[in-house]
């Protein structure tokens, strides 16, 4: 009895030591971790043999907070939108990352020069891909064909239930373009008491027809059961399923809000240098490119737009379905991050209890 | 002849003695003391680990509903000023307090947490914080016009007025906002916008559902329960299996089945279709609102109602059903006058067992529940996962758990807990 | 047939049968009728059909075959509540959720009674059986013997004008049952009420009823006064039944003039009383009571066949001495004897010849193993 708790314990600790040599990279699941475990983790392993441990969240920025607040930090990397990693900065839950150390472009630019500078807005955080929320139909199931935003929010035209994000990020601004606010405006009317007001009223015509969604897997799975006829839903998914799954799915790109996805590492990460080892190799000009062969989001380097070519099933040509693409980029409306990072946790609330009444 | 063997027990002071002399409370005080050792070292392994596992985090979570330290941790030279002017309007050397604490705070980031703690208080206060400290290095004396002209936010009353009573680590803010109020710009307790109204209504929507949840878990579960307690041990025992199988199956395996048969294409609706008794566009919805939430969780919580009936009803003999019948009670009024008093002891248990678990439950309505189907939990784990105001999830579960623990004591003087049989 | 039914029968059984799972029958063609009044108890081992009988009377079991009647009617298809017939149970069944007065209301309730008229039986039912004072308690607060008088307060309050009780005093301590047994008797007949009574205990049969209904496998095997079956059982389960019995195998040698003589397996010779064995060479049972055998030769009746017999232990019981003697290759046979000032105590291993008057012999089948 004595001698098998001795030799658990040499084992447990042989696990321990064995497991020094390993990261995990917390994602939002579906298609996009997919893309990221195909382009990013298995040629990190193959290269360095560290080992990269996969864990999923409807927003890992959510997690984060509650692991360091909680000072148990499991996660060592965690992809986020730009304003939760510039709010989560703020408040100190993020390690900096010296952005002058990340790998140059082939051509020699240095990396500071090489991502787009919308994305590096913050010294805790490394952008990786944009991407955006847009609305997406089943062509089988709505009448018609559905261009704007505001058919979105047209029940008369274009009946059925309609899903959304269960947050007010993105949705708010929707509400406000589909209500006739200039792309240019909509954050300085959502910067006033009125112009809240007036984004929920806009929510208020179709809250009855909404079904909510919280993980990015489920939009297109409501798409497809015809739980819903239209639906906001990161256009990488929606991409995937209409590629891969042939689902009779449509894009509306008009009023779409473009974000970043980046890398950070939580406060405290109990691998930090493997941390940081990833997130450089995982944000060089290559592997950003690689990843679009999985999933329709633009990569962040400047230097990777070239190597981006065909999907993975060899004929998809992924151009026109970025949503960087010039066509998608007309009524494209970039997400504000300092508007979100200063104001999401009061509109949340205020969600929460618009939801309620 | 008893008279005298007590006389000659007692001893002269009047104490009973053993035949050695010691007093007999004495030596029995001693010759049960090891026995009560023996039992409590028995016990102890468990009364640590209810210690450690319960009664401490009870504890951690309520001194935290009334304990936030978050403001004046951070903000040390705004604090001690609060402190020393105790009824003074911010002067300059508040300012300048605020504007060394900012510095500070973004220093070592901590301006979003202050902002966040305050914003609890005077929604739409973060962004002050978090733009003001941004550009706080830039600022030079007289500091009050600095800081106004970077945000007019700070003239706010209501904002120093929160910012004051944020100084104190102990407060009963966040059980003020727990019940939707809030503080008006000139210090009053008033109700909050309308816009901002949500607890209230959550724990009477909370409550009201798992009333209602009960009530149908008694309906379902009493015939189920009493098939149970009469059928022959074997058929029992299948039916047992079958009351006990949602037991072995994973909640979220349970929640998505019923997601499936609910849904707007879901097995039900369609088969409603297809029979011809619904059309293609009136199809039911079952889920994604309360309903659906009521029906997910009276199926998962139904075994928590039949099991401690079935045990009651078990002990009941027939011969109480035979005597009634035999006296001239028709079966209703058998059923209604002496099988159903009887089975009280079980019916309590069980309505007491459910309706705490349904006040408590939050994935099945997270799953379901849709906007209108959520409870008071699920907003609980928002503050506990999402907004990170724990305080405030603390002060919300605090409430509930005062609830629960005042229908307890409700339950104890109207039935008595004694009456109360878990099977 | 042995149907006896007369113009007076309250109770009618007519060739009822019962079976539960359609392969065994657990009542046999059960003929009985029993007249008004009457005191009847039914009485058998555990599994003979008594309760099942009983059962069918109350209305919680139905009759696979055959009728029941009741002062005529026939009842079969009549449910228990509209039968009017009061019943006690074994373990009671009062109610535990109400006081004593409400249990006893309960049956005039359902029957629409006014409360005035109520409280007046209620008062008159539990002074009858001296529980007055106990109107307010609960069952639980009350001992088996409140709790019996009480169950039989209720199952009489509503006047029925039968009364089954099953088993009724089976939880009670010897001296209450005995005492209870006593008052149980004096009320039905005070009350002039018809009572079925079922029991396992002879005793209880024996000092209680009217008549006695034994019951073995389904059947009446004897329905009889008391002293009738004790005294002359019309078979030997009935014999070994009812009280203590000596019994002894052999085969009948002749029967002449209503004695028979019979030949034990061990050549002895013997007088017995010819029951139920009909011609010379039936194999018997013979059975004799303790208290009939005769060991002092001066009171056997001249020319009886006697037996010799060696005494195994002697037993001192207070009234009475009991004596167990080898008789016939058997050690088991008992005498009782009267613990009276001339009585002479048998030692161990004393020799004695033992002998009995013919008509206390009784000759009876000889059950198949």
């Amino acid at each position: 009895m004595k001698k098998t708790l001795i030799l658990t314990t040499a084992l447990t600790g042989l696990a321990f030591a064995a497991s020094a040599q390993e990261v995990t990279v917390m994602s939002w699941g579906g298609a996009y971790t997919k893309s990221q475990v195909e382009a990013y983790h298995k040629p990190f392993t193959a290269e360095t043999g560290i080992k990269v441990n996969s864990v999923d969240a409807d927003n890992p920025a959510t997690p984060i907070k509650a692991q360091v607040e909680a000072g148990n930090i499991t996660v060592d990397v965690a992809d986020i939108e730009l304003a939760d990693a510039v709010r989560l900065c703020d408040e100190g839950l993020l390690e900096v990352i010296d952005h002058s150390a990340l790998p140059p472009a082939p051509d020699g630019t240095p990396a500071t020069e090489d991502f787009l500078p919308a994305g590096m807005v913050s010294d805790c955080a490394v952008p990786s891909i944009v991407w955006s929320t847009i609305v997406a139909y089943n062509t089988n199931n709505v009448q018609g064909t559905p261009t704007t935003l505001a058919d979105f929010f047209d029940t008369t035209a274009f009946p059925g239930k309609r899903g959304a994000r269960k947050d007010p990020t993105a949705l708010l601004e929707m509400a406000l373009v589909a209500d006739g606010v200039p792309a240019d405006q909509v954050y300085d009317t959502l910067g006033t008491d009125a112009g809240v007001d007036r984004a929920f009223a806009k929510l208020d015509t179709i809250k009855s027809d909404i079904v909510w969604w919280e993980a990015g897997a489920q939009p297109p799975q409501l798409l497809a059961d015809g739980e819903v006829v239209m639906t906001t839903a990161y256009n990488g998914r929606i991409f995937n399923a209409q590629v891969t799954e042939n689902q009779p799915f449509g894009i509306i790109w008009d009023g779409q809000i473009l974000d970043f996805d980046l890398f950070v590492i939580p406060k405290g990460a109990p691998n930090k240098e493997e941390a940081l080892k990833f997130i450089s190799f995982a944000t060089d000009t290559q592997r950003l490119a690689d990843q679009a062969a999985w999933i329709s989001y633009g990569p962040a380097r400047k230097s990777s737009a070239p190597f981006v070519g065909l999907f993975n099933d060899g004929k998809t040509e992924m151009g026109p379905h970025m949503p960087t693409a010039p066509e998608n980029l007309k009524t494209a409306l970039a997400n504000d991050f300092e508007f979100w990072a200063d104001r999401k946790v009061e509109l949340t609330e205020r969600f929460n209890a618009w939801l309620l009444q | 002849m008893a008279d005298t063997a007590a006389q000659m027990q007692t001893g002269i002071a009047g104490a009973l003695r053993t035949p050695d002399g010691r007093p007999l409370k004495q030596a029995l005080a001693q010759a049960e003391r090891r026995a009560r050792i023996r039992a409590f070292l028995l016990v102890l392994p468990l009364l640590a680990f209810v210690l450690l596992t319960f009664i401490i985090p009870i504890g951690q979570m309520l001194s935290r509903s009334v304990l936030n330290d978050t403001f004046s941790a951070n903000m040390p030279a705004l604090t001690q000023w609060f402190s020393e002017n105790p009824d003074a309007e911010p002067n300059e050397a508040a300012f300048e307090a605020l504007v060394t604490d900012l510095r500070a705070a973004r220093e070592n980031r901590t301006q979003g947490a202050v902002g966040t703690r305050i914003n609890y208080e005077v929604p739409g206060t973060r962004s002050l914080f978090t733009s003001t400290a941004r550009r706080v290095d830039g600022l030079e004396p007289p500091f009050r016009e600095a800081v106004l002209d970077v945000d007019k936010g700070w003239e706010r009353r209501d904002l120093w007025a929160a910012m004051r009573s944020a100084a104190k680590p102990v407060t009963l803010n966040f059980y003020q906002a727990a019940v939707d109020r809030k503080i008006t710009p000139d210090g009053q307790f008033a109700r909050a916008d309308e816009q901002n109204r949500i607890y209230v209504t959550l724990f009477m929507r909370t409550f009201v559902l798992s009333i209602v949840i009960t009530g149908l878990c008694l309906i379902l579960g009493f015939p189920v329960a009493h098939l149970l307690a009469v059928l022959p041990m074997r058929k029992a025992s299948l039916l047992l299996i079958l009351v006990l199988l949602p037991f072995w199956t994973s909640l979220l395996v349970r929640t998505t089945s019923w997601m499936v048969l609910l849904q707007g294409q879901g097995v039900i609706n369609n088969t409603l279709v297809g029979l011809g008794i619904l059309g293609d566009d009136n199809r039911l919805a079952m889920m994604y609102n309360q309903t659906g939430t009521i029906i997910a969780m009276t199926h998962i919580l139904l075994p928590f109602m039949i099991l401690p009936l079935y045990s009651v009803m078990k002990t009941i003999p027939p011969s109480y059903a035979r005597a009634a019948r035999s006296l001239g009670a028709t079966s209703w009024t058998t059923f209604r006058r002496i099988y159903v008093p009887q089975t009280v002891p079980g019916i309590g248990a069980g309505a007491i067992l459910v309706f705490i678990l349904a006040v408590g439950y939050y994935i099945t309505p997270a799953l379901v529940g849709g906007a209108t189907g959520t409870l008071i939990s699920n907003q609980i784990a928002f503050h506990m996962l999402s907004s990170l105001n724990w305080s405030l999830a603390a002060a919300l579960a605090a409430m509930l758990l005062a609830a629960v623990l005042v229908l307890y004591w409700v339950y104890d003087r109207i039935v008595g807990i004694d009456n109360m049989k878990l099977g | 047939m042995a149907l006896t039914s007369g113009r007076d029968a309250f109770v009618e059984f007519e060739r009822v049968q019962k079976s539960y799972d359609g392969e065994t029958l657990v009542v046999k063609d059960l003929n009985l009728s029993i007249p008004k009044g009457e005191f009847l108890t039914m009485l058998g081992p555990s599994g003979s059909g008594k309760t099942t009988c009983l059962m069918m009377l109350a209305g919680f079991e139905t009759a696979t075959h055959g009728d029941i009647r009741l002062d005529g009617r026939p009842i079969n298809h009549i449910p228990p509540h509209k039968r009017g017939i009061g019943m006690v149970f074994q373990n009671y069944a009062l109610f535990p959720h109400m006081t004593i007065a409400e249990n006893l209301s309960f049956p005039l309730e359902v029957r629409g009674m006014g409360k005035s008229e109520r409280e007046g039986k209620i008062r008159r039912a539990l002074d009858m059986v001296e529980m007055g004072a106990f109107g307010g308690r609960r069952p639980a607060q009350l001992s088996g013997g409140q709790q019996q008088r009480v169950a039989l307060a209720r199952a009489l309050v509503f006047e029925p004008e039968l009364v089954l009780m099953d088993e009724p005093l089976g939880a009670l301590d010897k001296q209450l049952r005995e005492k209870m047994q006593f008052e149980i008797t004096h009320l039905a007949h005070n009350l002039g009420i018809t009572t079925v009574y079922v029991t396992h205990d002879q005793t209880e049969a024996l000092t209680m009823s009217d008549r006695v209904a034994v019951f073995n496998d389904g059947k009446i095997q004897q329905i009889a006064p008391p002293d009738e079956l004790y005294e002359s059982p019309q078979n030997s389960f009935v014999a070994q039944f009812i009280g203590e019995n000596n019994t002894l195998e052999g085969t009948v040698k002749e029967i002449k003039g209503g004695v028979a003589l019979v030949e034990l397996d061990n050549g002895d010779l013997i007088d017995a009383k010819p029951v139920n064995v009909e011609r010379p060479g039936d194999r018997t049972l013979i059975s004799i009571r303790p208290e009939r055998v005769e060991f002092n030769r001066e009171r056997l009746r001249a020319g009886v066949h006697t037996l010799k017999a060696e005494v195994a232990e002697f037993i001192y019981m207070g009234d009475i001495f009991r004596t167990r003697l080898k008789v016939a290759g058997r050690d088991d046979f008992i005498i009782k004897t009267r613990n009276a000032p001339d009585q002479r105590r048998l030692q161990p291993g004393e020799e004695i010849e033992i002998g009995w008057l013919p008509e206390d012999c009784r000759a009876l089948d000889l059950p198949a193993r």
